[in-house]
């Protein structure tokens, strides 16, 4: 009975009830729209940076990542990479001979790491092969092909079947260089990523520095059950006690914490939006309490505790602000699932962004703790807003309300 | 046996400058069945009288007891119940849940007691009825008039059958075709049911129908006459 005179109560200004809960799912729809978007966007980072950048686990030798060292390699790591492959776990693994090394263009020159790759067993470690925008991945070409990114591409000025230099110090301590042409061009929507990383083929990359073709910088391993990572990492780290282990939340913090982090700066924004809509919502009670105070007095006369007028109070406020809350919620919600298939293209306002791994195509993702999450606040705030006005309202004693003018 | 005592009652305001002696002394009882009016001009100390007599506010000095129970001797929490249990209210005004239709008014106290839905309904029925607004029933306040409107609110009053009915110049706001209809209607609970009223007023018509006046000046009884 109470909740359905709260209920009722709320209807007796139209108007301005509409107001507050026009107000309230405005500011929803925006926080759950956000909500979604960023979830999304970080999201795609995580993929992007997982699965065409780092891949699930790598190996290396302990020194060779203090400063990627040439000699510091896993000596007879391609027959390691077969080995690691065995497990039922593994999804694929790749050898990779990693140099620091200088490329130049007819036009000029850059520092990047080259990856010397066997682009079949590479295929199964990261999906960079379907980032191809321009000509192959090591298929037409056979004498020296180099696969480069987009903006390293831009960078150089060079285009497909371009060719480049590649000048490294080979394992004599020889400075030496090697001509090679552009097989392909991709886009791994980072653009950091893409003016760093050069791929050609191990073998042409094991001549060219004078290394055994059966050696390793990098063992890159793809797990079956990416969940388990940490498990996975471990008993790898514990059968090669000599190598270090390490899996992308630990080579690639950044993208390990970037849930968290987006997480808490979605629901910081949500916050912010709810403590804007609290004090709407206790300036329209409490216009509420003081309208009403003849009509409360003579309730608490008839009958009606303290307690009870102060929870009839709460049920409107809580009522009014799910009204609104809920509206906001489900637009949202709407809105994201009409641009969930087709994504939002961000890429005509927002160029900058690729040059540090966020894609310009956004495709939002609900996920449904997040929707909790926002409509416990929702609830929250409506609890927290009534409070005010219903002390208010429970400063007179009836006669006194019944008095009032 | 007297169902109300009321023993050397003063009420004082000291809010102003000036203090304010609103009932000043009063002793005053009441027999089960009486349909008693306290009358006196405006500020002569009517609302104050009734205010604590339902409880509503506390007096600064003396007694007041209700079939043996003293009210300043009850908790706040306790007070509620008790209002809510022996004593029905009418209001010059605001007596209504405005959202409530007249049938779910009278039940509302019924409801706030936890009484089973048939009991509710057939009581609603009753009264409704009793205060000839039968048909009317789904019909909220703003669509009554305002002789029908405290119609309802005298049928809320008795809705918990109380021991009697305090009701605060419950005709200032009719007209006087709906002031008498009303006091027929109270008049006739009085007489088949036994219900107690007290009740305010200054209008000359509504004191000739009470069986007894009370007459208030200055916070101090004048006079206090029976009829027959
Ligand atoms: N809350 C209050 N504070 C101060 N004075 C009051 C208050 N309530 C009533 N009074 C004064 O008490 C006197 C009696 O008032 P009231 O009981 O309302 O009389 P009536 O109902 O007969 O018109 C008046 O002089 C009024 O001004
Ligand atoms: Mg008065």
């Amino acid at each position: 009975m109470i909740a359905s005179v709260a209920w009722r109560n709320i209807w007796r200004s139209p108007v301005r009830s509409g107001v507050i809960i026009a107000a309230i799912a405005i500011g929803m729809f925006a926080g759950v729209f956000t909500t979604t978007f960023t979830k999304g966007w970080m999201n795609q980072r995580l993929e992007a940076g997982v699965e065409t950048e780092v891949s699930h686990i790598q190996i290396h030798d302990p020194k060779f990542t203090e400063n990627y060292e040439l000699k510091k390699y896993i000596p007879g790591g391609v027959q390691l990479s077969e080995e690691i492959l065995q497990d039922e776990t593994v999804n694929g693994t790749s050898p990779r001979i990693v140099i620091q090394s200088m490329i130049a263009s007819s036009e000029t020159g850059t520092g990047v790491r080259i990856m010397g790759i066997d682009p079949e067993k590479e295929k199964t470690v990261t999906n960079l092969y379907t980032k191809v925008i321009e000509g192959d991945y090591f298929e037409s070409m056979n004498r020296n092909p180099v696969f480069i990114g987009k903006k390293l591409a831009k960078k150089l000025k060079v285009k497909l079947h371009s060719k480049l230099v590649i000048t490294l110090q080979d394992a004599q301590g020889h400075i030496t260089g090697g001509a090679f042409r552009v097989c392909g061009i991709y886009n791994a929507s980072n653009g950091m990523y893409e003016e760093m990383n050069v791929f050609v083929r191990n073998t042409d990359l094991a001549r060219l520095a004078a290394l055994d073709e059966t050696v390793a910088h990098e063992i890159v391993v793809h797990l079956k059950e990416p969940e388990k990572l940490e498990k996975h990492t471990n008993s790898l780290q514990a059968k090669y006690t000599e190598l270090d282990v390490q899996n992308w939340k630990q080579l690639t913090p950044e993208l390990g914490y970037i849930n968290e982090i987006g997480n808490m700066y979605t629901y910081m924004f949500v916050v912010i939006i709810l403590l804007a809509l609290g004090f709407g919502i206790v300036n329209t009670m409490l216009m509420v309490v003081l309208e009403r105070v003849k009509e409360l007095g003579m309730l608490m006369a008839v009958g009606m505790s303290k307690a009870r007028v102060f929870w009839m109070l709460m049920l409107e406020t809580v009522l009014l602000t799910l009204t609104g809350g809920i509206t906001g919620i489900l637009l949202g919600l709407g809105v994201t699932y009409a641009t969930m298939k087709k994504g939002i293209d961000l890429s005509m306002y927002a160029t900058g962004l690729e040059d540090w791994g966020y894609s310009t195509h956004i495709y939002p993702t609900v996920e449904t703790e997040m929707v909790i999450v926002i409509s416990i606040l929702v609830v929250i705030t409506g609890i927290l807003a009534s409070i005010y006005p219903a002390r208010k309202a429970l400063k007179y004693n009836p006669a006194e309300a019944i008095r009032t003018e | 046996m007297n169902i109300i005592d009321i023993k050397n009652l003063y009420k004082t305001y000291n809010d102003s400058e000036v203090k304010v002696h609103a009932v000043n002394g009063v002793d005053l009882s009441f027999e089960k069945g009486e349909f008693a009016a306290i009358v006196g001009p405006s500020g002569s100390g009517k609302t104050t009288l009734l205010n604590m007599l339902g409880g509503l506010d506390q007096p600064t000095e003396g007694s007041i007891l209700i079939d043996g129970t003293d009210l300043s001797q009850l908790k706040s929490s306790q007070l509620i119940d008790f209002r809510m249990r022996n004593i029905g209210f009418v209001f010059q005004a605001y007596n209504l849940i405005p959202v409530l239709t007249a049938k779910e008014n009278v039940e509302f106290i019924m409801h706030l007691q936890n009484r089973p839905k048939a009991e509710r309904e057939s009581r609603t029925m009753e009264l409704l009825k009793a205060v000839g607004l039968e048909g009317r029933e789904n019909s909220r306040p703003n669509k009554l008039s305002g002789g029908q409107q405290q119609r309802v609110a005298v049928a809320r009053a008795l809705a918990s059958k109380p021991k009697f009915v305090l009701a605060d110049e419950p005709t200032a706001n009719l007209d006087s075709k709906s002031t008498e209809n009303l006091l027929d209607i109270m008049e006739e609970l009085n007489r088949k049911e036994n219900v107690t009223f007290i009740f305010s007023t200054h209008d000359q018509r509504v004191m000739n129908k009470a069986h007894r006046v009370i007459t208030l000046e200055d916070g101090k009884i004048i006079s206090d006459v029976r009829k027959n």
